[in-house]
Order: C-alpha cells, then sequence, then structure tokens
C-alpha cells in the first residue's frame, strides 16, 4: 500500500543520488531473510547542506513517523538513526524523545567524510573500518550484517510521512550558501530551476556570480548562464564570487578531498595528494591536474574519489581564467 | 558452472559462469595488469589497473570483479584505458622507493613490467615516504617505503590468523604497522612476502646477506638444503613448478663454493626416527597428543599463544636443525675438522627458519648448529648472479654420509608428509614388522585440515593434520576439551606446508602448491628406500654414534618456553639488518 503510494508520489532519494524511493523499499520488503535494517542517514557530510539538521530541529516527529511507516512495512526490521557528531548533542533528546518506545537506536557517526558514504554506514556500525564496500552487493541485498537493509536520508523519511499523510506536495528542502545574502533552509517545489530558486529565496545575486549546486565540496559548478535546470544532489546551492580567488577556492577543495579520502584506492589517496601538492604552487601545471582529475572521476572506488573531481572539472572549464 | 561465451578485444572466448573478467582472459592468454590481485585471496580492487570497458555498461569497470556473463563484450585496451593505466601507475610509483637491485621480485617486476608497456613516466612526482619506516621483526622486514597499500599483507597475515599486520590512519597518511598489541606477534611465517606485488616486505637477509658467506675465507662450507626447495626453485629459472631440481641443486651449490653438499632430506629420517619414537611411547603411555616440531613458526606460535600447551611438542629437532648438529659433531670428528671452522648454511623454503637457527637452547658444544639460512629466493639470486644456470648445468648428486635420503624424508616438504613419514616407521617400532603398503592418502593433499584414523594392531591412531596456521586454533581447542581427541598432530604454518614456504619462489598459487607437492610425492614412489628406519646411511650413524643417549639427546632434541613478544626495531633502511 505504501510501496505504491510512493511510487506514484514519485518520491526520490534526498541524500543526492535520486533513486526512486518505492523501487528501492520494494527491493528490500521482497527480499527473503530473517531480519531486516533500517537506517535512516542523518550524516549529513557534505558542506554547504543543512537541511537534515534543519528537519530533524523543527520535525523529528514527521521523520520519526517515516522511519515507523518502514518499521511496519518490512517485516521484522530494526531501525538505526546515524546521526552526524555535531548534531548530536543539540539533538539528541528531541530525537530520543520522538523515538519513543519504537526498535530505533541512535546512533552517532563518527568523523569523516567517507562515514557518511552508504556501504561505509554499514562497516562502521558492524564496528569495522571506515571504508567503503565493494557494490555489488547492494545494501538492499546485502547490508547490515549481511541483511537486507533499506537506506534513506532524513528528508526522504520526512517525505515519506508527508504521502501517508497526504500532505506531500513534491516540495524540498533546499539550502542557500556561500555569498547568498539571504541564507537559510527553504522548503519549495521540486522541480525548480536554480535559476527560481535564487529568485524564490531572494538570492539572486547583484555581482558576478558562479554556483555550486548539491554541496559546498563534492558540488558540479555552474556559470550563471546555465542556471535553468533543476538543483542537483543533496538540494544545497552556493554562490560564489568569480572575483573570488580561483586557488584559494581550489585549495579548499582539494585539502578537503585529501584529508576525507579513506586511503583504500590508488586514484583517490594519491591522487588527492598530488592534487593538494600541485595546487600548493602558485603556477601549477594544468595537464598534470587533468590527469589526477580523470582518474579521480573514471578510476575511484567509491562517489568520494569520483565525486572529488566534479567541482574542478566544472570551475576550471567554465570560470578559471574566464572573468 | 555453465559454460559461456565471452568477447574480449573483438575475440570470442570460452568460459564458466562464477569467472571474472580477469579470471576469464588470463586463462586465455590475455594480459590485464593488476597488482593488488592474487587468487589466494579476496577481491579488494583498489590498484585501479585492471580496468577494462564492457559494452553497455558506463566508465572504466575493473576486471577483477565484474563477473563473465554470456555474450559480455569487453576491450582491454583502449586510449583511456591505457591513459588511467598510466596515470595510476605514476601515483603508484610515486610512494614506492625502488631499490630494484635488491628485490624479491628480481627481473620478475610487475611494476617495471608495466611501467615500460604503458610508457610510464616514473618519476612524473616526487616520492613523498620520506617518513616512512623500516621495521625488522624476527626475521621479517617490513619496508613502508616501498609499500602501496594493497594491503594483501593484512589479508594473508588475517588468514593466518595472525593478524600482526595491520592497516593504520587514512588517506595518504595510511600505513601498514607492525602490532602494537603485546597479544599479537609474528611468527616469521612469510606469507605476507609471497604476496606483496611490489617486494616492501622481505626476509632478514634478502639479498645482501647470502653474498657474504661466500666470502667468507678460511671455513669448510657445508650447504645443506631443505626437502621443498627441490620442486620449487626451477620456477625461478623459467621452469614449471614441480621440476625436480635435486641434483641440479647439488651441481649448483658446488660451483658456487660449496665443500660439501647435503640434502636435509636424509637428516629428516633422523627427524622421524626419533618423533615416531616419540609418537609411540605418548600412544602406549597414553599421556596426550604428540606434536610435530619441525615448523618454526607453528613452535613460536604455541610458545606464544598457548604456552601451557607446549608439552605436547615432540622434542625432537627440526631436520636442518639435526643436520647441523651431526655435521659439526659426528662428520668433523670422521673427517678430522674442528667444528668451529665449519660454516653450515642452510637453504630452506621458509623465513622462519633464519629465527630457529638463531634460538640459545639449540647449541651444540656451544656451536650452533646452523650459521646461517637462506630462502629458496636467496638462492636463486645467487646462481643468477654467479651466472649459475639450473636450467643447464649438468647434475651431480649430493654427497655422502647426509646425501641420500629415503622417500619419507623427501615428502616432509608436503603437509602430511611428516605425519607419514613418522608413521611409517611408528609402525615398525609398534609391531616389529614393515609397512605392506606405506602410502597414506587420507593426510595427504592441500586441504587446510585433514583428520585420519587408523589402525595398528587394534590400536586405534587419531590424527589431525593442519596446514596454514589458523586451522590450528581449531585443533587447540578440541584438544583443550578433550586431550585424547587426537594422538598425533601435525602443523605446518604456510598453506600447503613447506611447499608454500615464505621463502619460496614467487609468484604462488594454489595450482603452483600442488604441482611442487606432486613432485615430492613422486620422488617418494621412486626411490628404493621409502622408510626412515631403513635408510642404510642413517642406520650407520645410529650405530657409530647416536646409541649413546645423551649424544642423541644433545643433537636430536631441545626445549620449550613460554615467550613473551618479540622486539620491533625500526630500521634506517632494508640493508641496516646485516
Amino acid at each position: 500500500m505504501i510501496i505504491e503510494q510512493l511510487k506514484n508520489s514519485g518520491l526520490k532519494g534526498r541524500g543526492g543520488a535520486n533513486f526512486p524511493t518505492g523501487l528501492k523499499w520494494e527491493a528490500v520488503k521482497n527480499v527473503s531473510a530473517e531480519k531486516k535494517y533500517i537506517i535512516c542517514n542523518a550524516s549529513e557530510g557534505e558542506p554547504g547542506v543543512e537541511k537534515d539538521y534543519f528537519l530533524l530541529d523543527k520535525y523529528a516527529e514527521e521523520v520519526i513517523k517515516g522511519i515507523n511507516i518502514a518499521l511496519k512495512e518490512i517485516e521484522n526490521s530494526s531501525a538505526y538513526i546515524y546521526l552526524n557528531p555535531d548534531y548530536f548533542p543539540k539533538l539528541e533528546n528531541k530525537i530520543k524523545k520522538a523515538i519513543g518506545e519504537l526498535p530505533i537506536v541512535l546512533f552517532k557517526k563518527p568523523r569523516g567524510y567517507v562515514c557518511g558514504e552508504e556501504s561505509t554506514i554499514l562497516n562502521i556500525i558492524e564496528g569495522k573500518e571506515a571504508k567503503p564496500r565493494l557494490k555489488p552487493p547492494f545494501p538492499t541485498e546485502k547490508g547490515l550484517w549481511g541483511y537486507p537493509t533499506l537506506i534513506n536520508n532524513v528528508e526522504t523519511f520526512y517525505q515519506v510521512a508527508r504521502i501517508a499523510e497526504g500532505k506531500y506536495q513534491a516540495d524540498r528542502f533546499y539550502t542557500l550558501g556561500g555569498q547568498a545574502k539571504n541564507k537559510g533552509v527553504f522548503s519549495l517545489p521540486e522541480n525548480l530551476t536554480i535559476r527560481q530558486v535564487l529568485e524564490q529565496t531572494k538570492n539572486w545575486p547583484d555581482f558576478d556570480f558562479f554556483v555550486q549546486v548539491g554541496g559546498a565540496m563534492s558540488g558540479e559548478v555552474l556559470a550563471s548562464s546555465e542556471l535553468d535546470k533543476p538543483v542537483s544532489g543533496a538540494g544545497a546551492v552556493i554562490i560564489y564570487k568569480t572575483s573570488e580567488d580561483s586557488l584559494s577556492i581550489m585549495r579548499q577543495w582539494a585539502g578537503f578531498f585529501m584529508d576525507q579520502s579513506c586511503g583504500q584506492c590508488v586514484p583517490c589517496r594519491e591522487g588527492t595528494y598530488r592534487l593538494n601538492e600541485e595546487l600548493k604552487k602558485k603556477e601549477f601545471d594544468r595537464s598534470l591536474i587533468e590527469d589526477l582529475l580523470f582518474v579521480l572521476a573514471e578510476t575511484s572506488l567509491c562517489p568520494l574519489g569520483r565525486g572529488a573531481a566534479v567541482p574542478f572539472i566544472g570551475y576550471l572549464n567554465k570560470i578559471y581564467g574566464k572573468y | 558452472m555453465a559454460n559461456i561465451k565471452i568477447t574480449v578485444d573483438e575475440k570470442e572466448i570460452e568460459t564458466f559462469e562464477g569467472k571474472t573478467v580477469l579470471q576469464a582472459a588470463r586463462e586465455n592468454g590475455i594480459k590485464i595488469p593488476a597488482l593488488c590481485y592474487h587468487p589466494d585471496l579476496k577481491i579488494k580492487a583498489n590498484c585501479r589497473l585492471c580496468l577494462v570497458e564492457i559494452k553497455g555498461e558506463r566508465g572504466l569497470v575493473p576486471a577483477c570483479r565484474v563477473q563473465a556473463k554470456e555474450g559480455m563484450e569487453i576491450t582491454t585496451e583502449s586510449e583511456k584505458i591505457n591513459r588511467a593505466r598510466k596515470i595510476n601507475l605514476e601515483l603508484i610509483f610515486a610512494q614506492h622507493f625502488e631499490e630494484c637491485s635488491d628485490c624479491n621480485w628480481g627481473t620478475g617486476c610487475r611494476l617495471l613490467g608495466l611501467a615500460s608497456k604503458y610508457k610510464v613516466n616514473v618519476k612524473r612526482f616526487l616520492d613523498r615516504k620520506d617518513d616512512s619506516k623500516v621495521y625488522q621483526f624476527g626475521s621479517i622486514v617490513f619496508d613502508q617505503t616501498k609499500c602501496i597499500n594493497c594491503r594483501n599483507c593484512v589479508e594473508a597475515c588475517a588468514n593466518q590468523e595472525v593478524n600482526f599486520l595491520e592497516p593504520e590512519g587514512k588517506g595518504y597518511r595510511s600505513e601498514i604497522e607492525p602490532s602494537k598489541d603485546e597479544k599479537k606477534d609474528c611468527i616469521y611465517c612469510g606469507q605476507c612476502i609471497l604476496h606483496c606485488p611490489v617486494g616492501a616486505i622481505e626476509a632478514v637477509g634478502e639479498f645482501e646477506g647470502a653474498e657474504k658467506i661466500l666470502q667468507e675465507k678460511g671455513k669448510i662450507k657445508v650447504f645443506q638444503f631443505a626437502p621443498a626447495i627441490r620442486s620449487s626453485i626451477g620456477e625461478s629459472f623459467g621452469l614449471p613448478a614441480g621440476s625436480v631440481m635435486t641434483d641440479q641443486l647439488s651441481a649448483g651449490l658446488r660451483a658456487l663454493g660449496a665443500d660439501k653438499v647435503f640434502d636435509v632430506s636424509a637428516a629428516a629420517d633422523f627427524t622421524t626416527i626419533e618423533e615416531a619414537g616419540e609418537l609411540v611411547e605418548k600412544i602406549k603411555n597414553g599421556t596426550g597428543p604428540c606434536f610435530t616440531s619441525c615448523c618454526p613458526a607453528w613452535v613460536k606460535y604455541l610458545e606464544f599463544n598457548y604456552p601451557e600447551m607446549i608439552g605436547y611438542f615432540a622434542t625432537t629437532r627440526s631436520p636442518q636443525i639435526i643436520s647441523g648438529g651431526l655435521v659439526k659433531t659426528y662428520w668433523a670428528k670422521k673427517e678430522g675438522i674442528d667444528p668451529k671452522n665449519i660454516t653450515v648454511v642452510s637453504i630452506m623454503p621458509c623465513t622462519s627458519k633464519k629465527f630457529e637457527v638463531q634460538r640459545k637452547e639449540l647449541e651444540v658444544n656451544g656451536l650452533k648448529p646452523v650459521d646461517y639460512v637462506m630462502t629458496t629466493r636467496e638462492l636463486a639470486f645467487l646462481f643468477k648472479k654467479h651466472g649459475i644456470d639450473l636450467k643447464n648445468i649438468k647434475p651431480e648428486p649430493a654427497d655422502s654420509p647426509f646425501g641420500n635420503p629415503s622417500g619419507a624424508g623427501v615428502i616432509y616438504g608436503a603437509s602430511g608428509g611428516v605425519v607419514e613419514s613418522a608413521l611409517r616407521t611408528a609402525y615398525y617400532k609398534l609391531t616389529g614388522k614393515d609397512l605392506p603398503s606405506v602410502e597414506f592418502e587420507q593426510v595427504r593433499g592441500l586441504q587446510g585440515m585433514k583428520k585420519a584414523e587408523l589402525e595398528i594392531e587394534g590400536k586405534k591412531i587419531k590424527i589431525a593434520i593442519v596446514n596454514g596456521i589458523a586451522n590450528a586454533k581449531k585443533i587447540i581447542e578440541e584438544l583443550k576439551e578433550d586431550p585424547h581427541a587426537y594422538d598425533a598432530v601435525e602443523v605446518m604454518a604456510c598453506p600447503g606446508g613447506c611447499i608454500g614456504g615464505g621463502g619460496q619462489p614467487m609468484p604462488v598459487s594454489e595450482e603452483i602448491r600442488k604441482q611442487r607437492a606432486a613432485a615430492l610425492y613422486q620422488i617418494d614412489r621412486d626411490k628404493p628406500i621409502r622408510l626412515a628406519h631403513r635408510n642404510p646411511d642413517v642406520q650407520k650413524v645410529y650405530d657409530e654414534f647416536l646409541k649413546d643417549d645423551k649424544i642423541r639427546h644433545a643433537v636430536c632434541h631441545t626445549t620449550y618456553g613460554r615467550k613473551i613478544k618479540g622486539e620491533i626495531k625500526t630500521l634506517k633502511n632494508s640493508k641496516e639488518t646485516l
């Protein structure tokens, strides 16, 4: 019943990967297993995204309601809320109160970007090393301790509750940041273009700008002329002035990815390190950078490594040296 | 497994469902580079070199972890693939200090092969390992400056359930570290060495040490080679695994400057007789199981992890130690040589044997029975360096009196061989008769755990045979419950026994281990004498020398003791061990 409703609503995962929620639920429901797990991913590790905090702070009960719907729909299941360690002290009491007697464990995420990656979450809850697993198998088939596991983002569970209550309006939560004059989290229709989001949140800049969409690290870089498309990823729009120092922008990205790489695969461990080294120079070697971005994007083992190339590629092709 | 057809580089090949693309390609002679892949280990897919393109799939995918499916179309070389491999190789080179003249892989280095194939600029990035360390623990040297973080060693160590090598840190700061946990210690089995694709781990002495022995002046140099190396060293000269090189070894060692060449298999016949004696005593008196004691990694394992069990060990010394002891007593006296002027060098398939010879309690008349142990790899290195081509050398037999082993002494190199040899002789000791058929098929084979029950004169003998030290734990747990669960327990720390030892040529795989073992059993079948106690050379030594119990104990038996964790030294470089 709820799965049909989810399918009809067209709800897609709000963690950033956009996978149709109804299909994911169905996959977990249809596997036969003696028990199953549900994980609400509240790690929100991507800088620039703040909507999960906003939702858990303002609407914890709705989020728990969404998880409870999953608990009922998926037989013999129990759940985890995997919470960002910075949010933990502020939200612990609120969430625990909303959980009440439900079989939901509040789990404090360790620090580290890769710890928010869904297969890494499984390793961490199991007490193993914080590194991504090879896929397949996908968590829906073999997740936590080998059991089928449904992993959805905080906002996805919130929207599930809204769908069950007949209140869903195909809206989503956008985080506006960077040089935006009107920063914050906004609920607006999900099909808005980036331009419309900037306009409706009163954030259209009065300076030359570009944006990074999806998150302040792995988000895609778009020029101000490319904004007639929907907001991707976890719904964040970060505004930059084109006059900002390009080396400091790129160094910030490179340093972040280098520090957050788990070190498992060659292109990410070595590539992010070399990227950071090369960008320490005033005059960097563009072809070397492009080679590094190529192997990061094309050969990394997990989405972190592949995502690390994204902002650089857009920035170098569209913004760097053009203003 | 169903037969399927896939297309690789526009060529149709047949394979089986369940094979990966990498396996299917390699089995059909199509080369796809890979460093972290090893047939003994799980797929980790972290070196990102085996990338291929598959029609219908986005981007590059690692061939090591994609299963072949009917009709799959695969491209293994393209501009994009080659670019990715080249850059990833350049990144790997930048975290690997090259020390090519002194590497376990020698001319077989895969990194260098790939560098020339993909036109890699090996100096594109500056080496970044200035702060990395070189460690020595026991007979193992771990050089972080060469490590490429593939973690094969960590897995090999975990498969042994030794868990001494641990990954630490993250990102580019991650390193493999020897464990600081007081409850974990290395047993020097060297499985990490065999599974390292880039030679970051080696045995102490590889290869700077080997040459030094040859240069020693004024000493009688006695070389003795282990059972398991005769069927493996040929691999270092391009011969197939399992090529028997016994007499080529003797000839090669003489060409290298050996004054005498002995075969440790002949000394194994002494071990068999002594150990069979202990086994028979324990069976008669019901005094608990008899553990084999010739694998020094197993000895260290028990002394460190289960000291309460060391009473089960046979006190019989390992073949190389008995051999060295006899050389410096019996043989020295016979030849009229001062034993102080003899240097005994063992060639072993083993890295733990380097540790064994340092044990103080093994000294005979104040002298170490064996002065130096080199691995099969070290000997192959020396042969090549001195232009000795084992493939084409004229074979010569080893020297008397320790040059002609029984078949029993040769099968020591394969898992089950020690127990089989001991049983052949124990049967005689229990019944006064020789076995009508000497082969014990139940104890042979490469499976990690073998159990068998035999009846001799109405007496049931329960046997457990383990290879791969992780399996030993299970037997130990069983014995804790019931000390009479087994009468004889053979443990070899390495998969397959010594033929899969940490000092053996690389690469190694299940198939290679199988062939090395099969060759030893073939030698046994071809031997006119297959029972240790029927070896006339051995009988003669007993008659002339070992009939004195005091001497026999001094040369053939030892003691064991609780071990604390060994020291982990930090070295300046991997050459400092000398």
